[in-house]
């Protein structure tokens, strides 16, 4: 148990520094995240709608936390192929369960941190009041969403072990599609029909829906001072869908990074690249 | 003089073999049996690769796949507390036959054993007791010495404190100063880099050591720096090493056999004087390149003579 608490802290560390070597990158990628959530989000402040600025604001910090959970597991071994140190993550006795939690641990610290930095940017930029939304109703669909789009990323994260070159940006195009069709900043009903079956099966529509409930978007009786956000009983439905999805993704990913780890093996696909 | 150092001083000059390279029981067996060294090297092996096979395939148009023969049906074994030398051009196999023994890479067919540990079935049990050094060093340069030696130690489940001891204990050895251990890798040179990725590979204390050309791209007083650390490392806590390397006089220097590799086959294994003796040459530059019809590259050359 020691040794695996420390295995753990292990990615944590090792995220922690690269964070403080690189903290010019760090803050251009918050700044970035901020801009462009606020450019989102003054679209509804210039057409003088609360419900469309809430929309908005919740699509914008929403998307911040899960496409950042998302890319910080799928990049992570990206990252170790263009540092040179995949081999030797790989030859290390940590056991890929351990060394994916610890990855997707270190991701979900990061991404509350810049989801938190990003809420409090978007407050400055508009009238955002969060009275009467139901915030703790929104961490336990995050909590929840959480396992899905871990689940996701280990699933991603197999493109660049597959491809040095190409993975990377296989891992993009997943996280593109995903802010498709998940009705990230519109209603999924401006889709194409074609293309509306496809957000039933991403977890990011499940997990939009129910914070937009519980944060009283769409709600009639919400106005600018005060919020109607509905208790959590009225997202059952999004809660069980996301727990499954997560129950399954979760062990999928697992199953497939190991799958393709072993393949990856005997191809000699895990030599130092870039 | 106590008689097992005389023993060893008497085969060291009668053999013309470098000390520290030889397991001091073997000296005992040479001399109560008679038999060649090299073979009793081998009666407690550390490593054993039987009949070892591994080919890549390569997509040469939309349907033409060739297939590479990386290594090809090669068998060594390696003592408890030897050193073993791999010599071989680029593109020998030789990098290949440590990421197999890494773990890092899955054979097509044959028998790896390290310590008693078969892989790929038990490479849980092979990772927590090999260290590998590869040519390349590779690290987060933009962390320091101590961040990556740290988080190495942490990964194999070490305690952060004892590690930094060991750490800096390594580096003293390796002749870097302690102010060294802060300063990000990307700030050192090439040397420096490759002295922190042997430490890597000891900090956690492995009884195997792969060595991946350690030493290729160094200057000649960063070179020899390493060269005394493996030859102190192996005589007083008798690590196994299995070194790779294209630099002639380095494996005379540090390994007690030596396996000349060339496309992909193991074609002579000896002492040194054992494949000189055998090739009929002067040297054992002389001799590889008469039993493997084979010559080192440039800048191979180049780090032999350097």
């Amino acid at each position: 148990m020691e040794t695996t608490m420390r295995q753990t802290w292990a990615f944590l560390f090792r995220g922690y520094h690269l964070t403080r070597r690189y903290i010019g990158w760090v803050i251009v990628f918050n700044f970035y995240a901020l801009v462009t959530s606020a450019t989102v989000a003054l679209i509804g402040v210039a057409a003088r709608d609360y419900q469309l600025t809430l929309t908005l604001v919740v699509g914008a910090l929403l998307w911040n936390f899960l496409s950042l959970l998302y890319n910080e597991i799928a990049m992570s071994i990206a990252y170790e192929r263009w540092e040179g140190t995949l081999e030797y993550t790989f030859m290390a006795p940590v056991s890929r369960l351990v060394h994916l939690f610890g990855v997707s641990l270190y991701s979900l610290v990061n991404s509350v941190i810049t989801s938190l930095i990003v809420l409090f940017g978007l407050m400055a930029f508009t009238d955002l009041n969060l009275r009467g939304a139901n915030l703790p109703g929104v961490l336990v669909v995050l909590a929840v969403s959480t396992l899905a789009f871990v689940g996701l990323g280990l699933i991603a994260a197999v493109f660049p072990v597959m491809s040095a070159e190409r993975g990377a940006e296989a891992t993009h195009i997943f996280q593109g599609s995903l802010l498709l069709v998940s009705g990230v900043y519109y209603p999924i009903e401006v889709l194409p029909k074609w293309m509306q079956p496809l957000s039933a099966i991403s977890p990011a529509t499940y997990t939009l829906s129910a914070c937009r409930k519980l944060f009283g978007v769409g709600n009639s009786a919400s106005t600018a001072e005060y919020l109607a956000g509905a208790p959590l009983s009225a997202v059952s439905h999004e809660l069980l869908v996301l727990a499954l999805m997560g129950a399954v993704l979760l062990p999928l990913g697992l199953w497939v990074f190991v799958r393709v780890e072993a393949w990856a093996k005997k191809a000699g696909k895990l030599k130092r690249t870039g | 003089m106590p008689l097992a150092v005389h023993l060893r001083a008497v085969l060291a000059c009668a053999q013309a073999l470098p000390l520290s390279s030889i397991p001091t029981k073997s000296f005992c067996l040479v001399v109560r049996c008679g038999v060649p060294l090299s073979e009793v090297i081998m009666q407690q092996p550390a490593i054993e690769v039987r009949n070892l096979r591994k080919s890549f395939r390569k997509r040469n148009g939309f349907r033409k796949v060739s297939e590479l023969w990386a290594i090809d049906d090669v068998s060594f074994s390696v003592g408890e507390g030897e050193t073993y030398g791999l010599l071989g051009p680029n593109g020998s196999g030789k990098s290949s036959l440590i990421r197999i023994l890494s773990t890092l890479l899955i054979a097509d067919s044959g028998e790896v054993n390290m310590l008693g540990f078969a892989l790929p079935a038990q490479q849980e049990q092979v990772r927590r007791i090999i260290g590998r050094v590869s040519v390349d060093a590779a690290f987060y340069k933009k962390l320091s010495a101590r961040e990556n030696l740290l988080y190495t130690a942490l990964l194999y489940g070490q305690k952060a404190r004892d590690a930094e001891r060991r750490a800096l204990e390594i580096l003293e050895k390796l002749g870097m100063e302690n102010t060294k251990f802060t300063t990000p890798l990307e700030e050192m040179s090439r040397g420096m880099q490759q002295k922190i990725s042997i430490a890597r590979a000891l900090v956690i204390n492995p009884p195997l050591l792969l060595l991946d050309e350690p030493t290729t791209g160094l200057d000649p007083k960063s070179r020899r720096d390493v060269q005394t650390f493996l030859e102190d490392l192996r005589s007083r806590e008798g690590t196994t090493i299995l070194l790779t390397t294209h630099d002639m006089a380095e494996a005379e220097r540090l390994c007690a056999r030596i396996g000349f590799l060339a496309h992909g086959k193991l074609v002579a294994e000896g002492t040194a004087r054992e494949l000189i003796e055998r090739a009929q040459t002067k040297t054992l530059d002389d001799a590889f390149i008469k039993l493997t019809g084979e010559e080192l590259a440039e800048e191979e050359m180049f780090a032999v003579e350097g």
